[in-house]
């Protein structure tokens, strides 16, 4: 977590939502836009694109705090590792997905491997500890085996 | 009876009727908690335990941790809140059903709560509760205090310009969500795109779905389409998991996904899928509900569509099924879940058992009170039939009306839904014209505008839809390419709209619980929390909501009937002439009958309630009089309106002692002098389907009974109509004008009358 994320962490309350509302200088887009430089003039002179409209990891962090000032904190946790898969690539995150599921990995050590990968390469720690959890249990449940 | 099959039947023949209900082709299942069939209490449904060993769950509802399943791993890692669980859990269970229904407990003290509950300690509270406890509970516990709704929106074809069509009336209608999904699966990215586009005529805001395979799906809002995703199903056993090709690991994966790429997203759930796969391991299907819940909110989704999806019309076969699935809600919103309260397949071909199933949580209000209505008609509805379809759209404005009662939806008038039709398909065309994917006729277009379903379109079929879907995921057309190609065409209004929701991802604000967007705003548990606390609080109709939910199509007033009554009056002109000659004195001739008019008949009426015009009830009364030798004479009355008091009146006025009370409305009665007011000779009291054959008869007994004989009554044979349903609102509108003519003590008007047509005969 970078200092910049830190300072964010900090008091935000539900008094802050929407934060499109409430808050817009905290909502930057991927590449520094602000949310009223995103208008329609600026999709037609193509001086946004469709990058601009993602989610940032940022905003996300935002949320996990917002819900858990609701006092939800199971959401702020799905937030916090859905704000570590923002930048793994589609395919990356569709071949994950797809390990996961019942029988694709052969053996525990697959998705150790994709933990690894998701930790080292995208610096996505919850989610690793996650699908290492994961490994664990379908290790016991005997999920590494033919299915299909 | 004289038929010799039924006279050897050895049946009551009601049950033949009844064999004939719709009813009856709904098939029930008894009772059977060993084999699945069980909606509260399972053969092997736990009983609630807990015991936390140095921090960690080491036993739960009976299970050692050693022996956990997937599911149980799941929420006893990351459901259970270890901190408050102990206290949680000893809680007796019958208290906390108390504190569920106490509108003196706050929902957030319930939610807190349940952090610490496990899935049977929440199934056994809420099996507590009776229906109607069940459904208050509901809506004291639900997340966002503003109730909304969820449509479907597909055809049969897979037609965009239908598709465009029906999602822009969707929209009109208030759906916060719309969802898609199609025949032919590779018609994904066209559906996408056409519904996309209906969305975003009129106003912009509503969230879009497009239900497909996993990994499409994800790709379709990620080129920007969509905005919600809700078909991440989840199952309370661990083989039925599997059989879903996934496990709470793989789906929470999706879940955080999903979120990673700004898109809102629940879960499935539902009563009675695990029987459906066949691996209910002998459980109710509440416990097994309850379990799915505790996982979903385990794995951080926001929200949940439950209360039996596709298992509703299997759980609706058993004793107590519908309690059931309405308490599996009210787990989910306890659990602090945005609920989509099902309300979804069609669980029953009984129109009763639909309309009393949908009631509860319609009054109690609900996130999404259905979790796809069918905004369509039900053939082009291709998930399946909803509860509520296209064609009962107006039974269901009409609930929202009768109980005041907010379902999120809005009637909508003719020309608007005609324009907003004829909109959407001109901006879809213009969309497909200018991203060079397909050129629609105008008489495609035209088809579709006017169109009530997909079997009267002459538009795409499903092959020239699989051609265009694949050229738009082909070229990698994205939602920016839509709305640059609206903006170019001159739909700029629309181009903004489309815009808006694309943007709301910026920011998530839309990812939080229960958000759905109203007037331009974000709304969700978070900044519209349900605050219930008994009567006034919680979600109250604004005088403008109450308005609109009042503003069905086609109601009566007071001005439309004088309108309608003035259009008769030329008419009748052309057909009879009363003159009023003074004051009706008492006659002399034995053979002499009075009929009483009213005080507006002819005057402000002039029609009777089965479209008789009053000049060919009087004419025939008068017929039937003379031909009996009787000697009419009419008089009308002025100091009462009433259809027995005109008639014992009109009685004590005439010669012979009998008399004809008759209304402008139809309604006729014989009477005779000295008779109590309500107990009259004869009564046509069914004014709609008295036909002048009738009346003549009527005019003829009056005048048998003058003789002093006995006539056979008339009798006017009902199909058993609801003529209340049918007419009493314009009756006490008529009834209105006819009292307001009346002055007290004032006395009766000799009429003569005149019949102008050929063919009336005044003698």
């Amino acid at each position: 977590m970078t200092q910049d994320e830190t300072k964010f962490r900090t008091g935000l309350s539900v008094a802050d939502y929407p934060l499109a509302e409430k808050r817009p200088d905290l909502v930057v887009s991927a590449r520094q836009k602000d949310l009223a430089d995103l208008t329609l003039e600026a999709v037609e002179a193509g001086a946004v694109a469709l990058e601009d409209f993602r989610i940032t990891p940022r905003a996300l962090r935002l949320q996990a705090e917002i819900a858990e000032a609701a006092g939800r904190p199971t959401l702020a946790k799905n937030f916090e590792r859905a704000a570590e898969l923002v930048e793994v690539p589609q395919g990356t995150l569709l071949q994950t997905y797809e390990l996961l599921r019942p029988g694709r990995a052969k053996s525990k050590s697959e998705l150790l491997d994709a933990a690894r990968l998701l930790r080292e390469r995208y610096g996505a720690a919850i989610m690793a500890d996650f699908v290492e959890q994961a490994a664990e249990v379908y290790e016991r449940r005997g999920l590494f085996t033919y299915r299909f | 009876m004289s038929d010799p099959d039924h006279q050897s039947a050895n049946r009551w023949r009601r049950f033949a009727d009844w064999d004939e209900r719709p009813l009856r082709l709904d098939r029930f299942a008894v009772e059977d908690p060993k084999n699945g069939f069980a909606a509260f209490k399972g053969a092997k449904d736990p009983a609630p335990s807990l015991i936390i060993e140095n921090g960690c769950v080491a036993r739960m509802d009976g299970v050692a941790a050693a022996d956990f399943d997937m599911i149980d791993v799941f929420i006893a890692e990351h459901h259970l809140d270890l901190d408050l669980a102990p206290e949680a859990m000893t809680m007796p269970s019958a208290e906390i059903a108390r504190m569920l229904v106490d509108f003196n407990i706050p929902r957030t003290e319930l939610t807190r709560l349940a952090h610490g509950l496990t899935p049977a300690k929440l199934a056994e509270v809420v099996a507590q509760l009776s229906s109607i406890e069940i459904a208050y509970a509901f809506s004291k516990m639900r997340a966002r205090k503003t109730p909304g709704n969820q449509g479907h929106v597909t055809n049969a074809k897979d037609d965009p310009l239908q598709l465009a069509a029906d999602a822009a009336t969707a929209v009109a209608f208030g759906f916060d969500e719309i969802e898609t999904t199609m025949r032919v699966a590779r018609n994904a990215w066209s559906n996408a795109l056409a519904c996309a586009v209906g969305a975003a005529v009129g106003r912009w805001g509503t969230l879009f779905q497009c239900a497909s395979e996993e990994a499409e799906e994800l790709q379709i809002g990620m080129a920007g389409f969509t905005s919600y995703a809700e078909t991440v199903s989840v199952y309370g056993t661990e083989k039925a998991f599997m059989d879903g090709d996934d496990t709470p690991w793989s789906k929470a994966f999706l879940a955080a996904a999903y979120a990673s790429r700004g898109i809102k997203m629940r879960c499935t759930s539902g009563a009675a899928s695990e029987l459906l796969m066949g691996f209910h391991e002998a459980k109710s299907l509440l416990y097994l509900e309850a379990r799915c819940l505790c996982l979903q909110r385990a794995m951080g989704v926001q929200g949940t569509q439950n209360g039996g999806i596709d298992g509703a019309p299997l759980a609706s076969t058993m004793p107590g099924g519908v309690r059931e699935l309405m308490a599996e809600n009210l787990i989910a919103v306890w659990l602090d879940l945005e609920c989509a309260t099902g309300n979804d397949a069609r669980h029953s071909e009984s129109e009763i058992r639909v309309g009393a199933k949908i009631l509860p949580i319609l009054i109690a209000g609900s996130d999404l009170i259905c979790s796809g209505f069918g905004s369509i008609l039900k053939y082009d509805n291709s998930f399946n039939p909803s509860s509520f379809n296209g064609e009962e759209m107006e039974d269901f404005l009409v609930l929202q009306r009768d109980f005041e009662a907010d379902g999120g939806l809005t009637s909508i008038g003719e020309s608007e839904a005609l324009a907003l039709r004829r909109r959407a398909v001109d901006a879809l065309s213009a969309v497909l014209d200018d991203l060079n994917l397909s050129q629609p006729t105008e008489a495609m277009k035209t088809s579709v505008v006017t169109a009530s379903g997909s079997n009267e379109t002459a538009s795409y079929l499903p092959r020239d839809v699989s051609l265009i879907s694949e050229e738009i995921k082909a070229r990698g057309i994205n939602v920016l390419d839509v709305i640059r190609a609206l903006a170019r065409r001159g739909y700029r209004e629309e181009a903004e709209n489309l815009l808006n929701v694309v943007r709301l991802r910026v920011s998530g604000d839309y990812l939080q619980t229960s958000a759905v967007i109203r007037r331009g705003h974000v709304l969700s548990a978070v900044n519209d929390p349900n605050d219930y606390a008994g009567p006034g609080t919680g979600y109250r109709l604004s005088a403008e909501r109450r308005h609109e939910l009042a503003a069905i199509r086609d109601v009566l007033d007071r001005e439309e009937v004088l309108r309608t009554e003035a259009t008769f009056a030329r008419d009748e002109e052309r057909r009879i002439r009363y003159k009023a000659i003074g004051h009706a004195e008492p006659g002399r001739p034995e053979n002499e009958i009075v009929i009483g008019i009213s005080p507006a008949f002819g005057l402000k009426l002039y029609r009777s309630l089965a479209g008789h015009p009053l000049s060919a009830v009087l004419h025939a009364l008068v017929q039937g009089i003379s031909a009996k030798g009787g000697r009419p004479r009419i008089v009308r009355m002025r100091h009462t309106a009433d259809t027995s008091f005109l008639g014992l009146s009109a009685a004590g006025l005439a010669g012979s002692g009998i008399g004809i009370g008759l209304q402008a409305k139809g309604t006729a009665v014989i009477h005779q002098a000295g008779r109590l007011p309500h107990h009259n000779l004869e009564l046509f009291s069914n004014a709609p389907i008295t036909r002048l054959a009738h009346y003549r008869r009527l005019g003829e007994n009056a005048a048998t009974y003058a003789r002093g004989d006995m006539p056979e009554p008339v009798v006017v044979p009902t199909g058993g109509e609801a003529m209340g349903a049918r007419y009493h609102a314009q009756v006490a509108l008529i009834y209105a004008i006819e009292t307001s003519l009346t002055a007290e003590g004032a006395k009766p008007e000799e009429i003569e009358i005149a019949f102008l047509e050929a063919g009336h005969d005044s003698r």
